[in-house]
């Protein structure tokens, strides 16, 4: 929990922190309404999420009887809190083999958190695999295989530029095999307007189901925190192809103030499992709605 | 999906509809829209509004010229200052004493190792000899990534692994390029978030030893309002001479390359527009206006058509039409094209003006999507000759093929009527006449 307020302290600073200045102990008029629209704009919450979110909270001014900006924050945290789904755990359990397949564009992070998330099952004592599923990048099965070290888990890989198919399948053959528990698929970043690539990746899918046949059992969406409104349409475009069970949201220790989790949230309706706020096998949390409100308003002194 | 600008602006003065000199009310109306699509385009809040002001002291008074609408007017005005923030495409400081150190700095994942090897490719191709160094040694492999971009461009690299301090090995390789008469030297670093301080220090102990005539952000085209503080930070700590914009080939509006040009007040040098690494070109300030204001983007489509098609089957396929030797197998693969090019809805997005349209006549996707597998269906069903000649179909042969796609003898007589008024215009553009296309969103 304190990595977690440390992580998400600067991003509190850079937004709460303005918006709880902002709506100091004065009568609400136009400006507080201008002040709050521009603070959720600036954390990239999206047009439309703060029209509605302004909406509603006007509405509550008038039927609670608020009227000083300080009682806003109140209201405002609550807004937020309702557009957040608590998450279902990952559904890994009550079968042989559980697959996790990853993905997501290029840069986003997708290594990293499978990393993070297999040491994070190898804590909890389950028997974990790791698929190379990205034969495209330079290296990327190199960065793969430390990750496995670290986390202790076995990586089955291929050669750089093979079929990522083929790869996967194998993986899952060698995970049966091996009597794994959870085998998380690693794939190559892709852009979601890009047809092949995302053809390829519905290929890797139904690859996996050739050996598990309701693989897979989760399918995380990789999104990079600093993302503006284009993590929407990522979203869109990766739930259409593979269909999305739920998202990983990166890179939340930097001042980028995750607003997109609202808005994915909102039109998704997509659970966010974990976010990553730092470069260690430690850094990844689960996302906890209440929490991340919660400390996101915290006057905290922990920087 | 976004409303062009253009749709939005044509929306407001549909109501207002006058013609004559702006007035500081028309350009208000329309600013606020204006306002919203550069918000919608992750162009920072503050950038915006700094940019809104500039247009409005530009647009009011202006004569609204005879060929142009109001909202035509005001998206001229817009597109020309945002031109002018973003800038002339900068260009590399290659003069002055070899070898000419080029440093990347910028966050995780933003491209730094791919956009070194792309730039190290392009200037070789221009006549100079460049060389990688592998300044980050904090990813898992990043050393790795470099060497083997490096090893299939044939390029040369230096690296020393991940035990040495960046600067050391920066500096180490700075000094085996010049020995090896490179002209040009990549410093590839490790991404770091702007706001940890012992690693911008890092960077600063690199710049300070290889004295780089550019340094140079590499950032997602993707990044939200988040543009303005990470350009800055780069910019205050380690002092930016220009931006690479990675990851254009997405769909993203790309309005934070407005915010750290704005920041900054460096130019934007380079876009990177692919995974090949080739797939580096020289920054279009036009292009990347137009998309910002989501005022469609043929060049994008262009370039997604390109993806999608067979340069060889479509060779073939104008010299068919052109030969009016166009058949339904042709039909059919042209068909299949179309559909690797996203759905109808998004094609639509893509073209300018057409917004409206689709607003209009409400193309309803999952429709036009069945309908295409309905034409789909009736083409498999029939011989390889009736596709070749279908004057063969008779009847009978309706009947069976009718039976054997699901859809019913009138289906077909529709598709073939549609097939002979596609043809019959072939025809026309093959003898060079622009033939009428009536109802063609139907």
């Amino acid at each position: 929990m304190a990595s977690l307020r440390k992580g998400l302290s600067r991003t509190r600073q850079s937004f709460f922190g303005r918006i709880a200045q902002a709506l100091g102990a004065t009568e609400i008029n136009d400006d507080t309404w201008d002040d709050v629209e521009e603070l959720l704009i600036q954390a990239d919450v999206g047009v439309p999420t703060t029209m509605q979110l302004i909406g509603q909270m006007q509405g509550r001014v008038r039927r609670e009887g608020i009227t000083r900006s300080d009682q806003l924050i109140e209201a405002l945290k609550d807004e937020l809190r309702g557009l957040l789904k608590a998450p279902t755990p990952l559904n890994l359990s009550g079968r042989v083999l559980s697959v996790v397949l990853v993905a997501g564009v290029n840069g986003s992070g997708k290594t990293t958190s499978i990393g993070k998330m297999a040491y994070r099952m190898k804590l909890n004592n389950r028997r974990v695999m790791i698929a190379a599923g990205d034969t495209f990048r330079a290296a990327a099965i190199d960065q793969l295989k430390l990750w496995g070290e670290r986390a202790d888990v076995p990586v089955i890989a291929g050669m750089p530029n093979s079929d990522p198919a083929a790869v996967v399948y194998d993986a899952v053959s060698a995970a049966h095999a091996r009597k794994m528990e959870v085998l998380i698929v690693d794939t190559a970043g892709r852009l979601h307007s890009n047809f092949n690539l995302m053809a390829e990746l519905v290929k890797v899918r139904d690859v996996l189901r050739k050996v598990v046949p309701d693989a897979p059992h989760e399918t995380l969406l990789v999104l990079d925190g600093t993302t503006g409104q284009n993590a929407l349409t990522q979203a869109k475009k990766f739930q259409e192809a593979i269909d999305i069970t739920g998202v990983v949201v990166t890179k939340l220790d930097s001042t980028a103030k995750g607003g997109m989790l609202f808005a994915i949230q909102q039109e998704l309706d997509l659970p966010i499992h974990y976010i990553g706020i730092g470069e260690s096998i430690y850094d990844l949390v689960f996302f906890n709605p209440a929490t991340f409100v919660d400390s996101l308003f915290e006057n905290g002194n922990e920087e | 999906m976004f409303e062009s600008l253009s749709d939005r602006l044509q929306n407001v003065f549909d109501q207002l509809s006058r013609k004559g000199k702006l007035t500081e009310t028309d350009v208000d109306t329309a600013l606020r829209e204006v306002r919203l699509a550069l918000l919608e385009a992750d162009v920072n809040l503050k950038v915006a509004k700094d940019f809104i002001r500039r247009v409005k002291e530009r647009a009011i008074g202006v004569e609204v010229q005879k060929s142009l609408k109001p909202s035509q007017q005001v998206i001229k005005i817009v597109h020309e200052e945002l031109i002018d923030t973003l800038g002339a495409p900068g260009r590399l400081n290659l003069d002055g004493p070899t070898p000419r150190v080029i440093m990347l700095v910028g966050l995780q994942g933003s491209g730094k190792t791919t956009t070194a090897a792309k730039l190290a490719l392009s200037l070789r191709q221009d006549g100079r000899r460049p060389w990688l160094v592998a300044g980050d040694t904090y990813r898992p492999a990043a050393v790795d990534q470099l060497v083997t971009l490096a090893k299939q461009l044939n390029l040369p690299y230096y690296e020393e692994g991940t035990e040495a301090s960046p600067p050391d090995i920066c500096e180490r390789g700075l000094q085996a390029a010049k020995e090896a008469g490179a002209t040009v030297v990549l410093l590839d670093t490790a991404g770091r978030l702007q706001i940890d301080d012992d690693m911008m220090h890092e960077l600063q102990a690199i710049r300070d030893r290889t004295k780089p005539a550019d340094i140079l952000l590499v950032a997602d085209a993707m990044t939200g309002q988040e543009a303005v503080r990470i350009a800055d930070g780069f910019n205050q700590q380690v002092g930016l001479t220009g931006l690479i914009l990675t990851k254009v080939d997405g769909d993203a509006r790309g309005g934070a390359a407005i915010s750290m040009r704005e920041v900054t007040g460096v130019p934007i040098k380079y876009m990177g527009i692919g995974e090949k690494l080739d797939a580096l070109e020289l920054f279009h300030p036009d292009r990347l206006a137009s998309r910002i204001l989501g005022m469609g983007d043929m060049l994008t489509l262009i370039e997604r058509a390109e993806q999608a098609f067979d340069e060889r089957e479509a060779e073939e396929l104008q010299r068919k039409l052109l030969k009016n030797q166009f058949t339904l197998e042709d039909f059919l693969k042209q068909l299949q094209q179309i559909k690797r090019l996203g759905s109808i809805g998004q094609i639509l997005d893509m073209l300018p003006g057409m917004g409206r349209l689709r607003q209009q006549v409400d193309i309803d996707n999952e429709s036009a999507q069945a309908q295409l597998k309905k034409v789909e269906a009736i083409i498999y069903s029939m011989t390889p000759a009736e596709r070749r000649n279908p004057k063969r179909l008779n009847a009978s042969r309706k009947r069976r093929v009718a039976a054997g796609s699901g859809t019913t003898v009138q289906d077909i007589n529709v598709l073939l009527k549609q097939f002979r008024e596609m043809q019959r215009m072939m025809k026309m553009v093959g003898r060079g006449q622009m033939p009428k296309i009536p109802g063609m969103f139907r």
